[in-house]
């Protein structure tokens, strides 16, 4: 299991391959989920130019470990990467990557949706845009 | 002594990131009289979440010395 938080641009893709092909699994996983969130260059009816995430280190970490066992109680599966972005990012960058490695594809799904929804909802991480028209912009959800 | 630290919006807020208080082992804190102990009578919004040494606690929650306690907004990330 890994857990990265990130302050550079990541490519997700080279990001599974080398956590896969660093798997002792040959032969044991038939399904692999994959979630990748990339960042819009619109939001809310406005252009976008780029995005200042933040997060509360330690406790972001703290709750994707917490949130890893819980979705280990609940489906059988082999391994999970989670990549999250910090710092400035810019529209068409990736800013997180859930992957979960099981022997089938029904807890590989559910487990990655599951996970995905927990990030969003618990893992403090907060957006800050910085809009077209110069002005920033806290993303909130109410 | 306890750490108290701010995140998102709520930082521009307060116009602080992190402040520490002091007190004495005869005291009983919450959550909430550790905000009002550093902020007066400015209101904690009811949309503020508050966390323990990094994990999710209501406001009634004891805080002990040597804690850190934080509020912020609602979170958004992924």
């Amino acid at each position: 299991m890994t857990i990265k938080i990130c302050d550079v641009a990541f490519e997700p893709f080279s990001e599974i391959q080398t956590f896969q092909n660093a798997l002792a699994l040959n032969g044991k996983f038939g399904a692999t989920s994959i979630f990748i969130g990339t960042m819009r260059d619109f939001n809310d009816g406005d252009d976008v130019q780029a995005m200042m995430l933040e997060h509360y280190d330690g406790m972001t970490q703290k709750q994707l470990t917490k949130m890893v066992t819980t979705t280990k109680s609940k489906w059988q599966i082999l391994d999970f990467l989670i990549v999250h972005r910090i710092g400035e990012i810019l529209p068409n960058e990736p800013i997180v990557l859930v992957a979960v490695w099981s022997a089938h594809r029904n807890e590989a799904f559910e487990a990655c949706r599951y996970l995905m929804e927990e990030l969003k909802a618990n893992a403090p991480f907060w957006k800050l845009e910085k809009l077209a028209t110069n002005q920033n912009r806290w993303v909130s959800k109410f | 002594m306890i750490t108290i630290r701010y995140f998102g919006s709520l930082k521009e807020t307060i116009g602080r990131s992190t402040e520490t208080l002091s007190i004495s082992e005869l005291e009983s804190l919450t959550v909430l009289d550790v905000w009002h102990y550093v902020n007066g009578d400015f209101p904690l919004a009811e949309n503020i979440l508050t966390a323990l040494n990094m994990d999710y606690v209501t406001r009634s929650h004891v805080v002990n010395d040597g804690d850190e306690v934080a509020f912020f907004p609602p979170v958004t990330g992924g």
